[in-house]
């Protein structure tokens, strides 16, 4: 009982509207992060596709060009594999690019750059050379955009060494990850998602801060609990502290972790919190085969945290199939609230 | 910009002003009425100086682009003495380029051999382009930047690799800049501004477009200067850069070794243009085509190329045309797709004995030192190579490291893992053969 008075307690910090608290959206959030940016080092450049004079397909740049000109927010011509080949020979030459790609799925073709360009280059240049560069977008699936702009990359880019890969989920994310991604001396890979540009958190006066930024490699628990530890990235975090109030409601306590970052992955705070609830459901949007799930339940496995499991890990990803574009479709083919729920009553159904 | 046809300005002015207004067919009328040839700008955004034509005719162009040449193979100007290059008179500077074109040729040879022994895993050679590198590298100065794709090592010696160097990157010592985490001849070098070979074909074109936008931001007097063969040319990532240095008004110099194959794939089988030169216009890309075993002719262009990209900010197209005489790599075996004797035509106009021929007839150099410069080299390689040979490999200190400038927790865990198999089983490897771990 005094488990889930707590666990209300904290699931209601999100709803209550706490004194000194602002409300931004995760645009405006990646907005401002990169303002502060451009405005704090000159050598950090912003480029891509329509990100000027247009502000941006998603708006996600709106205000920078007017701001800083041609010489720091520039458009570029159509080639997500050009536009990465040269915003990394720039990152070698000592500048700190941010490369905007309009959706992860037009930077398939860019995957060659990323990966073997920035990501390999420090490791075979036997430390002599430095990427400093980051690359952001839209990842995953938006609405109603089908099979070639839906599919989500966290589990391809999370297995490069040399890359780091983040998820940003709500306006802290959003800045905190972006500015640190930034200010890091390596690649890192940030994989943001349409739907949640437009949605609004609060956030407090430290967050706004210019200075303000989140560890790469640190999870977030972001609902404590002590039935099961559900564990997500993005969008995805928002439907498991969904679940996590109805699920209070049925007399089971959840623990949320928000990855926050993917790769390096904080095994740490997993097997810790899975410890405590002896019960693990992952949630994804990205297809089952070789999934970030599949990573996480192979870290717990191969942990003394096996031992605390009471019931066999579960895993919730989007269906094995390439998007399609119906809405009813679409929604039978990705995670939803019901799904983590009914998940969750079935590792807590188990008993050994 | 703006070109018009030479007409009188009173009339080219009034046809500026038509065009500039919606309904550019008042323009064409009053140049008809004047009995003069309409002025060019049909006004669309998309191709603003196109002119008007009522004649249809699709553009198949036959003819080829020149290829600037001014020593021919026989060793002789091409031009009149009182046209002669500047460097012509250079001894100097010509037999720097003598040694470094016998260093790179002499190396190759050896290190073939030495591929073919069993010592070295992979190689490959430039023999017959030798004066694209130096030529080149000769025209530019230490601050710009260099993005190869892996057959011009000449460059970096011209810059001061070191014998020493190369040995230890082919294997793998730890005196290998690149801590012996590259296959064999991917070279890199910070010092001497040499980016690291990258393997996949025409990466570092973009890279270099990118790299040349920094220094225009920086306003450094540098370019980015990028090489890439006639193969590479044909991948998405050069038409990409091309397009981007043009759009960006980068200082980048392009410049494409067309060595007439790419692997077993003959230019002919490559593209339909007129080879790479033909594509910078497209680009609106000032270009030359040169004759890359004269390394006057290459080393003018680089030069002038130079000049233009730093007062222009705008990029440049140069295709070296050459001939590859040795096979791709080591993994190749060219005659299973090249005709007898093919070789043995090209060795004869090869840049080495064109350039022997003229500092030989200047009395600058003789059929002694020939021999001697060659002897010598041999040995220079024999010493360094037994050198890299007895030097230990780098230390297992660096598995880990520049995966990130930091480990990760990950790797840190997996180091950890390590030392613990290696305490378990080390003897069961030739744990001698590493430099001593200098971690506690």
């Amino acid at each position: 009982m005094l488990n889930i008075c707590r666990s209300a307690a904290r699931l209601s910090r999100t709803v209550e509207s706490v004194r000194g608290m602002a409300s931004i959206t995760v645009r405006e959030a990646l907005n401002t992060a990169m303002d502060e940016e451009l405005a704090r080092d000159e050598k950090v450049i912003l480029m891509g596709e329509e990100v000027g004079a247009y502000d941006g397909a998603y708006k996600i740049s709106k205000g920078l060009h007017a701001k800083y000109g041609d010489e720091r927010v520039q458009d570029t011509p159509i080639t997500e594999y050009g536009f990465a080949g040269i915003a990394v020979g720039a990152a070698f030459a000592g500048m700190r690019p941010i490369v905007e790609f309009m959706t992860w799925n037009f930077a398939m073709q860019a995957i060659d750059h990323i990966v073997n360009s920035a990501g390999k280059t420090a490791y075979m240049a036997g430390g002599t050379i430095g990427v400093p560069i980051v690359f952001r977008g839209a990842n995953g699936a938006a609405a109603g955009v089908a099979a070639q702009h839906s599919q989500c990359f966290a589990a391809w880019y999370s297995s490069v060494p040399g890359l780091k890969v983040v998820a940003p989920w709500d306006a802290t994310d959003a800045r905190g990850l972006l500015k640190a991604a930034v200010r890091d001396p390596n690649p890192v890979v940030i994989l943001e998602n349409e739907i949640l540009y437009g949605e609004s958190f609060e956030v407090d006066d430290a967050v706004l801060d210019k200075d303000f930024t989140l560890p790469i490699g640190k999870a977030d628990v972001v609902v404590e609990g002590s039935d099961v530890t559900l564990v997500s990235f993005g969008k995805c975090v928002g439907y498991c502290v969904k679940a996590a109030e109805q699920l209070a409601a049925d007399g089971i306590s959840a623990e949320v972790i928000n990855l926050r970052t993917i790769r390096p992955l904080d095994r740490d705070t997993i097997l810790e919190s899975v410890s405590k609830t002896h019960r693990l459901v992952t949630v994804e949007e990205g297809w089952p085969q070789s999934g970030v799930g599949s990573e996480i339940l192979a870290a717990v496995v191969e942990s003394d945290a096996f031992d605390q499991l009471d019931a066999p890990p579960e895993r919730i990803t989007g269906v094995d199939i390439p998007m399609p574009y119906a809405k009813s479709l679409e929604e039978m083919s990705l995670p939803q609230i019901a799904d983590v729920v009914d998940a969750v009553h079935r590792v807590t159904a188990r008993t050994l | 910009m703006f070109r018009l046809p030479a007409l009188a300005p009173a009339v080219a002015r009034a046809a500026l002003r038509a065009v500039a207004a919606p309904g550019a067919a008042g323009a064409r009328t009053a140049a008809l009425s004047t009995g003069v040839p309409p002025a060019a700008g049909v006004g669309y955004p998309g191709a603003e100086e196109a002119s008007f034509t009522t004649e249809f005719e699709f553009v198949d162009p036959e003819t080829a682009f020149p290829m600037f040449q001014l020593m021919g193979p026989d060793g002789k100007f091409a031009v009149a003495d009182d046209q002669r290059p500047a460097i012509a008179e250079d001894k100097e500077l010509l037999l720097k380029m003598y040694k470094v074109m016998n260093t790179t040729q002499i190396m190759d040879t050896f290190m073939a051999k030495k591929q073919r022994q069993g010592a070295v895993s992979f190689i490959m050679t430039s023999y017959g382009e030798e004066a694209t590198h130096v030529g080149s590298a000769a025209a530019l100065t230490g601050d710009d930047v260099v993005y190869a794709q892996y057959r011009e090592s000449g460059v970096l010696l011209w810059r001061g690799f070191s014998l020493d160097e190369t040995m230890a990157q082919c294997f793998s010592t730890q005196a290998d800049g690149g801590k012996g985490r590259q296959m064999p001849v991917h070279y890199g070098s910070k010092a001497l501004n040499f980016q690291t070979i990258s393997s996949p074909l025409a990466t570092q074109i973009p890279q270099a477009a990118g790299a040349a936008y920094a220094l225009k931001r920086s306003g450094k007097d540098a370019v980015a200067m990028t090489y890439f063969g006639d193969g590479a040319a044909s991948e998405g990532d050069f038409h990409a850069a091309l397009n981007f240095a043009a759009t960006l008004e980068c200082p980048a110099l392009f410049f494409c070794r067309n060595n007439g194959y790419a692997i077993s794939t003959p230019t002919k089988e490559q593209y339909r243009g007129d080879g790479i030169a033909s594509r910078g216009p497209g680009y609106g890309i000032p270009t030359i085509r040169v004759d890359g075993n004269d390394v006057f002719a290459v080393y003018e262009a680089v030069a002038r190329a130079r000049t233009l990209a730093i007062e222009e900010s705008r990029p440049v197209l140069i295709e070296a045309m050459s001939f590859r005489i040795g096979d791709h790599s080591s993994s190749d075996d060219s005659s299973r797709y090249r005709p007898d004797g093919e070789r043995d035509k090209w060795a004869q106009v090869a840049p080495i004995p064109r350039l022997r021929s003229y500092i030989v007839e200047r009395g600058w150099w003789s059929d002694d030192e020939d021999k001697e410069l060659q002897d010598s080299l041999f040995a220079d390689l024999m010493t360094a190579m037994r050198k890299a040979l007895a030097d230990k490999k780098p230390s297992l200190d660096e598995v880990f490291t520049d995966v990130y400038d930091e480990l990760t927790p990950d790797l840190v865990a997996q180091e950890a893992e390590l030392r613990v198999h290696l305490a378990k089983h080390g003897d069961k490897y030739d744990l001698g053969v590493f430099a001593p771990s200098t971690k506690a």
